[in-house]
């Protein structure tokens, strides 16, 4: 693994009494593309909330760049990382432009306006997501797959080394599965962007991811590369149910699908 | 963002040409060249409620807007979440009592329905923090549930009231701006300076809470700062208005949605445009108020009925037409 760019230690949360993440001790290599996967409920996107600072009521020790959280400022901390969250449930009535523009909201005060080099990126950013020509539509009107695109050009216009994600692929048709990886694996291959991204598909967090973090109960249940985690055993006892691996002509690592050994 | 920018041109002329035009308007149309009565009429009656009209309309105009952007939903303006039930029942129990004074040249009653306003969001903003979270289906429903309380409240003053206080507590929950002034207008823009100041700084904060306050932290907005600033700007320029001017609705909840309709949802542009908007509109409600007068010959329609006459029709007509115009 690389140098740790994020550092967890014991984090732990609850609300309203229930205790969601319970001690979950884990590292982040600088660079690396990393999942985290496990059942509904199991806490992933708690965990992802409380890196990417919306939850802050937490115990334990989260530490980034080699800062602990409680010195630095939201705004410190938005210039380190990017947040993608889930796709549901989300009203836009900003033009793509306007919306992706938002991601520059830490490099401003409130008493500059953008600058060339905000406009730069926020152009290059919509070039990366392929929405140069949709800029001026809003983001109301677009489909699941370009309102994805959108809103990780948000995410990239705001120029973090680390970007995270809450299930990014889900509710995508194939052709956006397909553009939001590449956009990911790009990001983080060419540009050395950090990624942590929840998955809920076991066979795109393996295909491009450096390590996976499987978690069950608020509890890390095992970590490991996408070889150690391709293991029928290993993933029954995070999601209770029987898996198979079949050998895939398309890639290196065999394709899991759902249901035990006839 | 051209097509904004000309938008925006467009109503800062229109703007310009209500508060010159509009004085001239009223029972009797009297020219600018006028002399001597006609023209205390005019610079010294007129043009001041004018101007109150105009810094009033957009006053309410931008409280609306700042408050639908932060909780995300058309229906979340300062009168829906219990302003104007909060100052009216200032008011009312100020009027009941019979009290009369006045500090800084703001009578009792205002400075009671001042009180109101502020308290009832208080109390809106306290119950919604004790149930935890921020969540806007709990904002709106304490505000429901304290505006109603808060009627009850001030049914049952009218009911231990003698005719003539009961009168007044009903006129002045109408909404006027027949008795403006200098002094109220002095009065009135101290609130629209300090409210419409850091609704200007916070345009950028306002475009993150509108599509949502996960994104606004993640992008370093300090949330907990930003939305008390939200809530002081626009409960003071609310309640300023309502105090003054007693509760005049509608304003609020229809310049901002007319005004993204027309410029976009980015409060770069909405902000001034609801601003103008908002001034433009009152300002022309107040001034058919006048020129209906002097046609019926009768008592001035108080402003408040007139906004609300038209602006219930208007939301039926959003709603039907809904595009994703209602949807913030």
């Amino acid at each position: 693994m690389n140098k740790a760019i994020i550092q967890i230690k014991d984090l732990t949360i609850s609300f309203s009494g229930n205790e969601i993440l319970k001690g979950v001790s884990l590292d982040i290599g600088e660079g690396e593309y990393v999942s985290i996967i496990g059942p509904n409920g199991a806490g992933k996107t708690t965990l992802i909330k409380c890196i990417a600072g919306i939850y802050s009521d937490w115990k334990g020790a989260i530490q980034i760049d080699d800062q602990p959280y409680a010195k630095l400022t939201s705004r410190d901390l938005a210039r380190l990382q990017s947040y993608v969250p889930q796709a549901e449930g989300r009203t836009n009535p900003l033009t793509v432009e306007e919306f992706v523009a938002t991601g520059r909201y830490p490099h401003l005060s409130a008493f500059t306006s953008m600058k060339q080099a905000d406009y730069q990126a926020v152009d290059h950013a919509l070039e990366l997501a392929g929405l140069t020509d949709l800029r001026k539509r809003k983001i109301a009107t677009l489909s699941g797959g370009e309102r994805q695109m959108a809103f990780i050009a948000a995410a990239l216009a705001q120029e973090t080394k680390i970007l995270l994600l809450d299930e990014p692929s889900t509710f995508l048709d194939y052709r956006h599965q397909a553009n939001v990886a590449g956009l990911l694996k790009s990001a983080c291959r060419e540009n050395g962007i950090t990624v942590i991204a929840v998955h809920h598909d076991i066979n795109t967090a393996s295909e491009c991811s450096d390590r996976i973090h499987a978690i069950k109960e608020g509890r890390l249940a095992f970590s490991g590369t996408a070889e150690e985690t391709l293991n029928p055993e290993l993933l029954k006892t995070i999601y209770e149910t029987d898996f198979t691996t079949t050998p895939s002509p398309h890639r290196p690592l065999p394709f899991v699908s759902l249901g035990g050994q006839p | 963002m051209k097509r904004s920018l000309i938008s925006l041109g467009a109503l800062l002329v229109l703007a310009l040409a209500t508060l010159l035009l509009s004085p001239l308007f009223g029972m009797e149309f009297i020219p600018l060249n006028a002399t001597g009565q006609e023209k205390e009429i005019l610079f010294g009656i007129r043009m001041p409620r004018v101007f109150c009209a105009f810094s009033a309309g957009a006053m309410l105009a931008l409280s609306g807007m700042s408050f639908q952007a932060l909780f995300r939903n058309p229906l979340a303006t300062p009168f829906t979440l219990g302003v104007s039930s909060g100052a009216a029942l200032g008011a009312a129990i100020f009027i009941r009592f019979g009290l009369a004074f006045s500090i800084l040249g703001m009578s009792g009653t205002s400075m009671a329905a001042f009180v109101g306003a502020l308290l009832s969001i208080l109390l809106v903003y306290g119950l919604t923090k004790l149930k935890g979270g921020f969540s806007t289906p709990t904002l709106l429903l304490s505000g429901i549930a304290i505006s109603f309380f808060f009627s009850s409240l001030i049914l049952f003053i009218q009911y231990i009231s003698g005719l003539t206080h009961s009168f007044r507590i009903v006129h002045w929950m109408m909404g006027t701006l027949s008795t403006a002034d200098f002094p109220k207008l002095w009065n009135l823009l101290p609130f629209l300076g300090v409210g419409g100041l850091l609704l200007a700084f916070l345009h950028r904060e306002m475009n993150l809470f509108m599509v949502g306050e996960d994104i606004a932290i993640s992008r370093g907005v300090n949330t907990g700062l930003v939305k008390k600033l939200i809530f002081l700007a626009a409960s003071l320029m609310v309640g300023g208005v309502v105090a003054i001017c007693g509760p005049i609705g509608f304003v609020g909840m229809m310049s901002p949605h007319i005004c993204r309709l027309l410029i976009g949802a980015d409060h770069r542009f909405l902000t001034p445009a609801t601003f103008l908007f908002g001034g433009i509109f009152l300002t022309l409600c107040d001034t058919l108020t006048r020129v209906l007068s002097g046609w019926s010959g009768g008592a001035e329609l108080p402003v408040g009925v007139l906004t609300a006459l038209l602006g219930g029709p208007f939301f039926i007509l959003l709603l039907l037409n809904r595009k994703g115009g209602l949807d913030l």
